[in-house]
């Protein structure tokens, strides 16, 4: 592609994964004037590896993917502000230090904020949660070993409320943690893997809590959380950090009072554009008005993000393109659970649906298959425990293969480390004895593995 | 389980100060019936020499191997200092001082510790090794079930470069100072080893033996560390055994067999370049004398440079040798891996270890091709440069200095792999294999890297591997040595040690795996 030769500038709100991905392919396929702008660091980091910073694995300049000088090199200005007013008429932006700037085309991409739903006691002294780097700092003051913090407890029971419930238990600090669903994220997983990290969280001897809610927070005089109370039980459990995590929604409160349409999030096209022109919307604010697929309309994934980025850029740069997430897939770690998925698996099976689930005798390993009942299309696998290859599943959910042809060829699909034991013996014959049917378990190829046409080598 | 540990600590701090104390303590003295073996071995003509130890020496008594030496090597460069003056060449004592005064006090047999080395052997091998196990072993209860254990990595003082790691760079660096430049102070260190070494190889010990012992008890002792660490991961203990294996037969135990039955001692599994005295004439002068053993070692050595290393490079990259074969890569992976995250990962440090590998490359081949030109034409400089000094140059500087010094002295500054990465001329050779002929790659799961950073952390080389994996590009790099670490630390199975066929191993893309399919197509193709 032949690079853009204009003064055009560019100005991005967020240096998150989307905007910095947009950033970074604004500048491939172009010379354009770009201007990335932040509130919360100067620098892009990565938001899912705070918990490491905490753990001791990393230290917080290792969460930043690009050294210094990449952004100088290529010429990407980074400016630190909060953005108070957007001028859509005049296409300037505000800032609260009484500064402004000009852009030709503008794109929003500033993520979530943590949901607070209002319970008493909530902004107290020891109440934080986890997701800027602020909530990092509050944690080291609040919960730097367990001689300061004598116990936390954990409200919400997703994805950052088990990694806090991780990083705590890193510093040996005792957690009660707090999960309004009878199992945990059984929104999500299905029963069989719920229980599993449900076992896998107590014998972290993380004291978790199923059907329980929060009711309110109390302090002592110095406004220091003091213990909690829950909903159900009113029972009182002593403690001095109380970590809220009840999910994210779109962070777009800047935009008050602008023409910009909102619902939850930035309301955008398939095209990522905002009702107003040269005004574009990317990664966790933007919401979907008719969503992808099964996908959700706000979708605060890390690699969405990044696919927002990719096609905004190419939009930017004169190529009007759509935002056209290929299938679904994600992964997560709950403790030492590592857990991949892709294609869908809905927590209870829709009607056309068959489900086949193994589960290793190690309680840790476990795969979950959805397929279709009558033309036996596979339709998403959830793997924990078991690596599993990317491009391997992208291929057969795009080319609608059979759940047959999945478990034959279980042994292209695996990713695991060298000489880590396999099981797809076990698994093809359980399936063999469950569903009647007769699947031969081909050898691993890597003749097919590396011809995968999507991967358009 | 915490109380055993600190026991352990206890234990192995004390077994490590009786060891360094080692170095003040003993009562030394030449008796005149091993002055006249010194003379007899050593073919002293040089009366200066003789009037001065006769006077000085024979027969006094010196309270450490310091007062010792010094009392030595004053003797010798007196007498050198007369003979130079004189013009009396012939009597002029050409020994290195340092070895010379070694090999004297060595000979001495005195002291303490000479007369009770199983005693001491005890105090200092046998405490270190019992309280290292006790405080590595409860770590199979401490550290919970298999899976990631680097909490603490970097709040711990001894592998943040904190205080301890101050403290274990100057040990480590005196260590290899002492080994390899003042062999005449850690005699008594040597005399441990006697009884191990005789029942070995039926002779006494050298400082090197002393090295090659306590390298395979280091090994072993962290080994069980690594076990227990990575006992999740079976890459990891397999890797872990096998560069155990190839210490403890190859470089130890099988040079020593090797000399009980007056062959050569040889490891054989220690290629040129790294091995890079190979090829010297005093080398090739003594493996052809001993007949067809000799020549043997000699094919296998250049069979091993030239096509073991590329062809097992060419199948599996270059992790087959460093991270399961090699002997300084065997350390680096057990004594070092508590400090592979301190490696540099910035462009800059890649840029300088670019020149420098590849710097030693071209130095070492330069000073065998000289070698081999003096070994054939018998001229003993070529183009006015001396090939003696030019090896001596090179030994001490990459040999000694970079790959002992800093290549291990250096762990908990610069991390576990200085050597490796900047200064081992095979690694330099392997790496360009690996580069541009090889079946190997680090794949890149899709989309599924999350940018967390831990795999750049964790790479003992130095690699940012993320700089990939966030693109969707596998890892294909000269200095990766396929430790593993990066694939088993990944939160998201986004990493994978591959060999597979060279079509697409290299894959940049514009956009990954899990966007659109046209748009992939479209601007992966371009």
């Amino acid at each position: 592609m032949q690079k853009k030769i204009s003064p055009k500038s560019i100005v991005i709100l967020g240096n998150g994964i989307s905007g910095i991905t947009a950033a970074r392919h604004i500048r491939k396929h172009s010379e354009y004037q770009i201007t990335v702008v932040s509130e919360e660091h100067p620098y892009f980091f990565s938001r899912t590896a705070l918990m490491y910073v905490y753990m001791g694995h990393l230290k917080f300049e290792h969460t930043q993917p690009y050294e210094k000088h990449f952004w100088k090199k290529n010429k990407i200005d980074l400016k630190q502000g909060r953005v108070e007013t957007i001028d859509t008429k005049n296409k300037i932006l505000q800032f609260s230090d009484g500064e402004a700037l000009g852009y030709d085309s503008l794109i929003l991409a500033t993520g979530s904020k943590p949901n607070r739903f209002g319970w008493k006691g909530q902004d107290a002294q020891g109440v934080l949660g986890l997701y800027h780097k602020q909530d990092l700092e509050s944690l080291e003051k609040f919960a730097p070993d367990n001689q300061a913090c004598r116990r936390a407890v954990i409200v919400g029971g997703g994805l950052i409320g088990i990694e806090l419930a991780e990083m705590l238990h890193s510093r040996h600090i005792p957690v009660t943690f707090l999960v309004r669903e009878t199992s945990f994220w059984n929104g999500v997983l299905p029963e069989g893997e719920s229980e599993l990290i449900n076992r896998e969280i107590r014998e972290k001897g993380i004291d978790l809590r199923l059907n329980t809610n929060l009711k309110e927070i109390k302090t002592d005089e110095n406004g220091q959380v003091r213990s909690i109370v829950t909903e159900e039980e009113c029972e009182e459990i002593l403690c001095t950090v109380v970590g809220l995590t009840t999910g994210v929604s779109p962070n777009i409160s800047y935009l008050k009072g602008s023409d910009i349409t909102t619902n939850r999030g930035i309301l955008v096209n398939r095209y990522l554009e905002t009702n107003l022109p040269d005004i574009y919307a990317i990664g966790d604010c933007a919401e979907q008005q008719e969503p992808v697929g099964q996908r959700r309309p706000v979708e605060a994934v890390w690699y969405t993000g990044r696919m927002m980025g990719e096609t905004v850029a190419q939009t930017i740069c004169g190529n009007r393109t759509a935002y056209q997430p290929g299938p679904w897939f994600n992964s997560a770690k709950f403790f030492d659970i590592e857990y991949q998925t892709y294609g869908w698996v809905w927590a209870k099976p829709k009607e056309n649906e068959a489900r086949f689930y193994w589960e290793y005798t190690s309680g840790k390993k476990c795969i979950h298959l959805n397929f279709d009942t009558k033309s036996r299309m596979f339709i998403g696998i959830n793997t924990f425990g078991i690596r599993l290859r990317h491009a391997f599943f992208d291929r057969v959910l795009q080319e609608g293969e059979t759940v047959d042809y999945v478990l034959e060829h279980f042994a292209d699909a695996n990713f695991d480390p060298e000489f880590y034991p396999q099981h797809d013996e076990e698994i093809i014959n359980q399936f063999n004895r469950e569903q009647g049917a007769q699947l031969q378990r081909k050898k691993r190829s890597w003749k097919r593995i590396f011809s995968i046409p999507s991967q358009s080598l | 389980m915490k109380t055993l540990q600190q026991i352990g600590l206890g234990i192995f701090l004390t077994g490590l100060a009786v060891f360094v104390s080692l170095l003040f303590v003993g009562s030394y003295k030449l008796t005149p019936a091993q002055f006249e073996e010194v003379i007899q071995s050593k073919g002293i003509q040089s009366e200066v020499f003789l009037s001065e130890f006769n006077n000085q020496i024979v027969g006094k008594s010196f309270s450490n191997s310091h007062a010792f030496s010094a009392a030595l090597i004053s003797a010798l460069d007196k007498a050198n200092a007369t003979h130079k003056k004189e013009r009396e060449w012939s009597k002029v004592i050409w020994s290195k001082p340092n070895s010379f005064a070694y090999d004297i006090i060595k000979s001495t047999e005195a002291g303490v510790v000479a007369k009770n080395k199983a005693l001491f052997w005890w105090l200092t091998f046998g405490l270190g090794i019992l309280g290292a196990l006790l405080f590595i072993l409860p770590n199979v209860v401490l550290l919970g079930p298999p899976g990631i254990k680097n909490n603490g990595i970097w709040h711990s003082k001894a592998t943040n470069r904190g205080w301890i790691g101050w403290m274990t760079f100057l040990f480590l660096v005196g260590f290899y100072i002492l080994l390899y430049f003042y062999p005449n102070y850690i005699v008594n260190w040597v005399y441990l080893v006697d009884p191990i070494s005789l029942k070995l190889s039926g002779n006494l010990a050298s400082q090197w033996f002393l090295y090659g012992f306590l390298y395979c008890v280091v090994m072993t002792v962290m080994a069980v560390r690594m076990y227990i660490k990575y006992r999740n991961n079976k890459y990891q203990t397999l890797r872990t055994t096998s560069v155990l294996f190839f210490q403890i037969v190859f470089a130890f135990l099988i040079p020593e067999i090797l000399v009980r039955f007056e062959r050569p001692w040889y490891d054989f599994k220690n290629a040129f370049p790294l091995d890079y005295d190979f090829f010297f004439s005093w080398n090739l002068k003594q493996l052809i004398a001993e007949g067809g053993f000799g020549l043997f070692i000699l094919v296998w050595g250049i069979v091993l440079t030239l096509v073991v290393v590329p062809v097992m490079v060419y199948f599996f990259g270059k992790r087959w040798y460093c991270s399961w074969v090699c002997g300084c890569g065997g350390l680096a992976e057990t004594l070092g891996d508590p400090y592979r995250h301190l490696s540099n990962k910035s462009l800059g440090a890649w840029k300088l270890e670019r020149w420098m590998v590849h710097g030693v490359l071209v130095f070492a081949l330069v000073i065998t091709g000289f070698t081999l030109y003096s070994y054939f034409s018998g001229a003993s400089s070529v183009i006015g440069i001396k090939t003696q000094s030019l090896q001596d140059t090179y030994g001490f500087l990459i040999g000694s200095v970079f790959a002992g010094v800093i290549g291990t002295g250096f762990y908990p500054i610069f991390g576990n792999r200085v050597w490796c990465r900047f200064g081992c001329p095979l690694a330099a050779y392997l790496g360009i294999v690996q580069r541009f002929k090889s079946r190997f790659r680090i794949t890149t799961n899709g989309g599924q890297c999350i940018s967390c950073g831990n795999c750049s952390t964790y790479c003992e080389q130095g690699i940012d591997v993320r700089a990939y994996a966030q693109k969707g590009e596998n890892i294909v790099r000269s200095s990766c040595v396929g430790c593993g670490i990066c694939s088993a630390i990944c939160p998201r199975g986004v990493l994978k040690l591959e060999n597979g066929p060279e079509k697409g191993r290299i894959n940049p893309t514009e956009i990954l795996l899990g966007n659109d399919v046209d748009l992939v197509q479209l601007l992966n193709k371009k």
